[in-house]
């Protein structure tokens, strides 16, 4: 039997009509065609489902559609303003963090979040911020050097 | 230092826009109107006669389009090596591994294909089973395969010089034995497909490989397609490692229930077949013998290794070849006998993962090293630099080291790390360790028998003038093959890098033997040089024409003509040019002949302006069996310093600090080349430190979660400092060579190595977990 929530996701309003088992990374990707959510895992090991839920990162693999009623939500594709990347995005590039590019949203949207409560991490805290985002490519370095960059630009803006 | 303009510089990948705004498309992205979706049903036993296969009652589920097992796939065999096709795509005889794809069901959703597996039954026979080497070779054990009674699937007996005699002319001689674990390629994204048969008979296979060109051979193999007709196409891959580097059993079901129901399929594995699937680093039980003269001259080492190879051969052949083959090879070591032994288990297939074959043996071997180096009281980096060899030697099994800049990369971590102040001289618990490394630029040789060029480009040039389209069948899996292949175009045929477009990992788009053997760099690379520099001569030749100036006495630069010997009256191309594009963008206005007006007026001349190049290398190595494998055009190196704190109360080991040199030749994108770095040296801090993929006591993998199985965090790796060395490789184009797999080979011994210079025990048996070193620093308290 479905049930009818409501989200918004990327500033826009969606009624869709789901079944109970449905997880968010589903209802993203399946419903709402938004498939820069990636599901590597299923289960929460991975990270590279994260959106920002009510300003919080969370695997939406380990969210039901149905518990996402009335949420807020981000996903990647909400994060570039049109063509104008946001700075952690910019400093992604810049900077080599992406290789195969299947963790990045789920780095981007992280590392977001981290910024937007913390604008001035230690390398510590970016490290602890996307330690639930495993990169098999790029040992994770040119990450925190682009989360550095990303927290210093936007600081001067 | 000759003057480039592209590369050799930090240019952002071309793929980082789509894959940071979220736009890049992985296989398990794409869909099509009418698709079905399949699942396999796998085996749940380690070893066993299939009595009976009974789908009747899944076929009754309303919404299954299609059910399949051998009898409707037939029992074609497949594999990697042409000389191990063991594998069919559905089990008929029996089931060998907890995994063992048996059946695919096709449905209207994956809910329903679900639904419908779960009532397959199947009726087995339970035959014993070997979860482990030694138990699989017994006398009198149950064949795994019939065509290999001792269930030994491949084994090589290679000797370069005489090692017994040298073994006399030795002052020390050790033995030590070294034993990993089977590790997992852990890339992010699960392999995926989406197939496509349609009603002209053509097949379009849109799936998540390494190796378009090998899915398209097999695909036509299996199902009796012409090759023609397959056309495999990779979409953005979400990191391969080695495990993607041949078909798989979701692209052969997903093509096949494609070709029976006329519809799209898509088939996506879930993390745990992803495990049960693997294809990942064997494990090696390796025992060596070095004999070394008193003055520190490596001179004899005797290796015997033992694969555990899992149910099936893939790659394996080649590993238990690339596990003698690649050892000795950056010391001037005159002496080698290897005897190698891959042996079939019941458990899932293990393959090609990134420092193929050899990367065990070189852990167990530099600490080996490292040992000897201490009991002859020499300090270790001096020991290797004294035996390390140099540029244009050739090793005792025929490798031509082109180039080689091993002493260089010792003596630049040694000098950026503090070395000497720090070996043996930092407090209880902190250690300092180093290790060398080296591995291919390429196979030499292709998987099967081939004359077949290893890479083709193709490159036409817009009709406008402006744009260089690229296309290659080289796969982009992440490693960042795109990036330098554009790279390479624009500085061959001298246009910005934004002005090439490529479009690759396409079996359209020519041959391409795929992404592994860290070869795409060098062999594609050749390949796309030549077809870029092609372009470049095809438009001096109609500019030459125009202007009645030599082709020699022009070159194009940065978007540019240039005229070598001064000004050359062009007025008339840019009047002619300006006339007939009236209305077009950017016109042409400054003083300089863009490329772009000569390309556009070499179409008007000829037609559209295409061009191709192609590599295949040269005959290479010796005549010896087996000289195939390890034979490369060009050979990488490297050297790592790792520096470790262990705690004595835990045994737990954090890696400090990392400094890697390492020898690419010329570095076409710096900022990849250091990715490569620091991501192979994250995976070698996975494998040295945690990571096993463990099996229970029926032969299922325990751990098939990321949980259960870890790899590094943000907080396991530390930040490296990475150091590249460019040695010019003659056989490379722009003297380019590999880096993908060769970082790898240091990290592991250094780790060893400096967790022994931390606490004074050696371990021999990976991962190093908190338990095992622990352990280990008791027993030798104990001993005391």
């Amino acid at each position: 039997m479905k049930r009818l929530i409501n989200l918004i996701v990327n500033n826009k309003a969606y009624e869709i009509a789901v079944a109970p088992n449905r997880t968010l990374t589903q209802i993203l990707r399946e419903d709402l065609n938004l498939l820069g959510t990636k599901e590597g895992c299923g289960i929460g090991d991975c990270g590279a489902c994260t959106v920002i839920l009510n300003g919080r990162p969370v695997n939406s693999c380990l969210v039901l559609a149905v518990q996402a009623n009335g949420c807020n939500i981000q996903t990647i594709e909400g994060v570039a303003d049109g063509n104008n990347l946001h700075p952690i995005q910019e400093a992604f590039v810049e900077y080599g963090a992406i290789q195969c590019g299947f963790c990045t949203p789920g780095m981007v949207l992280s590392a977001k979040s981290l910024l937007e409560k913390n604008p001035k991490p230690t390398e510590m805290e970016i490290r602890e911020a996307i330690s639930g985002n495993l990169c098999r490519c790029t040992g994770y370095q040119k990450i925190v050097e682009a989360i550095q960059a990303a927290s210093k630009k936007m600081k001067k803006k | 230092m000759k003057d480039f303009s592209v590369i050799n510089k930090r240019l952002p990948r071309v793929d980082a826009w789509s894959k940071v705004t979220g736009e890049a498309r992985y296989a398990a992205d794409l869909s099509m109107p009418n698709m079905l979706y399949a699942v396999l049903f796998q085996s749940p036993l380690a070893h066993a006669k299939i009595l009976n296969i009974d789908t009747s009652a899944a076929k009754k589920i309303v919404g299954v389009k299609d059910i399949v097992t051998y009898k409707e796939a037939g029992t074609i065999r497949y594999g990697v090596s042409p000389a191990r096709y063991d594998e069919t795509m559905f089990c008929y005889d029996k089931v060998r591994y907890v995994g063992d794809e048996i059946a695919a069901v096709a449905a209207i959703d994956f809910e329903t294909a679900m639904e419908a597996a779960s009532l397959i039954k199947v009726d087995y026979e339970e035959l014993p089973f070997y979860l482990n080497v030694f138990d699989a070779i017994k006398e009198g054990a149950v064949p795994i395969h019939d065509d290999y009674p001792n269930n030994i699937g491949a084994e090589v007996h290679q000797e370069f010089g005489n090692v017994e005699d040298a073994f006399k002319e030795c002052d020390y001689i050790r033995t030590d034995r070294f034993v990993n674990k089977k590790q997992d390629g852990g890339f992010l994204e699960p392999q995926a497909c989406l197939a496509y048969y349609d009603m002209n008979g053509n097949l379009t296979l849109y799936t998540s490989t390494q190796t378009p060109h090998y899915v398209q051979r097999t695909v036509s193999m299996v199902l009796n397609i012409p090759i023609g007709k397959v056309r495999v196409v990779k979409p953005y891959v979400g990191g391969g490692f080695g495990p993607k580097a041949s078909a798989n059993t979701i692209e052969l079901a997903a093509s096949l229930l494609s070709m029976r129901t006329g519809r799209p399929v898509k088939m996506v594995m879930n993390r745990e077949q992803v495990f049960m699937h693997s294809r990942g680093r064997h494990q090696f039980y390796h025992e060596l013998t070095t004999g070394v003269k008193k003055d520190g001259t490596i001179h004899a080492l005797k290796n015997t290794c033992y694969l555990d190879g899992g149910a099936y051969s893939s790659f394996g052949i080649a590993t238990v070849y690339y596990a003698g083959s690649l050892l000795g090879a950056p010391y001037r070591l005159p002496n080698m006998k290897y005897d190698g032994y891959r042996v079939y288990t019941n458990k899932p297939a293990c393959g090609a993962q990134r420092g193929h074959g050899g990367v065990a043996a070189r852990a167990a071997w530099e600490q080996q090293l490292d040992i000897i180096a201490g009991e002859l009281g020499i300090d270790p980096i001096e020991f290797r630099l004294k035996n390390v060899r140099e540029k244009g030697e050739v090793t005792c099994n025929d490798f031509n080291l082109s180039s080689f800049g091993m002493k260089e990369c010792l003596e630049a971590i040694r000098d950026r790390s503090d070395w000497k102040n720090k070996k043996g001289k930092l407090p209880k618990g902190k250690g300092i360790g180093v290790a060398c490394g080296f591995f291919v630029s390429g196979a030499g040789y292709p998987i099967y028998r081939s004359e077949t060029f290893h890479s083709t480009a193709m490159i036409k040039l817009s009709e406008d003038g402006g744009t260089v389209e690229l296309y290659t069948a080289a796969a982009e899996i992440g490693q960042g093959s795109d990036t330098v292949l554009t790279m390479m175009a624009a500085e061959a045929l001298g246009v910005r890098y934004e002005d090439v477009k490529i479009y690759s990992g396409d079996t359209d788009f020519g041959v391409d033997l795929g992404a592994y053997s860290s070869r795409q760099t060098l062999m594609s690379g050749h390949a796309v040089k030549q077809a870029a520099e092609d372009v470049k001569r095809q438009v001096l030749e109609v500019l030459s024409k125009r202007l009645n100036i030599p082709v020699e006495d022009m070159d194009i630069k940065d978007g540019y003509i240039v005229f070598k010997k001064g000004p050359v009256d062009f007025s008339g191309i840019r009047s002619y040019y300006i006339k007939e594009h009236r209305g077009w963008a950017e016109q042409p206005s400054d003083d300089r002949l863009t490329f772009k007006e000569a390309a556009r007026i070499a179409y008007i001349e000829r037609g559209t302006i295409v061009s191709t190049g192609a590599y295949k290398p040269g005959e290479l190595g010796g005549k010896y069996k087996g000289a195939t494998v390890g034979t490369s055009p060009a050979y990488g190196c490297s050297a790592q310093i790792v520096e470790v704190t262990v705690d004595m109360e835990t045994g737990k080991v954090t890696v400090d600090k990392m400094t890697d040199a390492h020898d690419c030749g010329f570095a076409i994108n710096r900022t990849n080349v250091e990715g490569q770095m620091q991501g192979s040296l994250s995976m070698g801090l996975g494998e040295a430190l945690f990571e096993e993929v463990k099996f229970d006591e029926k032969g299922r993998v325990a751990n098939p979660t990321f949980g259960e199985y870890r790899i590094p965090t943000a907080l396991d790796m530390p930040n490296v400092n990475t150091i590249i060395i460019e040695s010019d490789e003659p056989n490379g184009p722009f003297g380019a060579k590999e880096v993908g797999e060769g970082a790898i080979m240091p990290t592991i011994p250094a780790i060893l190595n400096a967790i022994y210079d931390a606490v004074g025990v050696r371990i021999d048996e990976l991962p190093v977990t908190s338990e095992r070193l622990y352990n280990a620093i008791k027993e030798k308290e104990r001993k005391k």
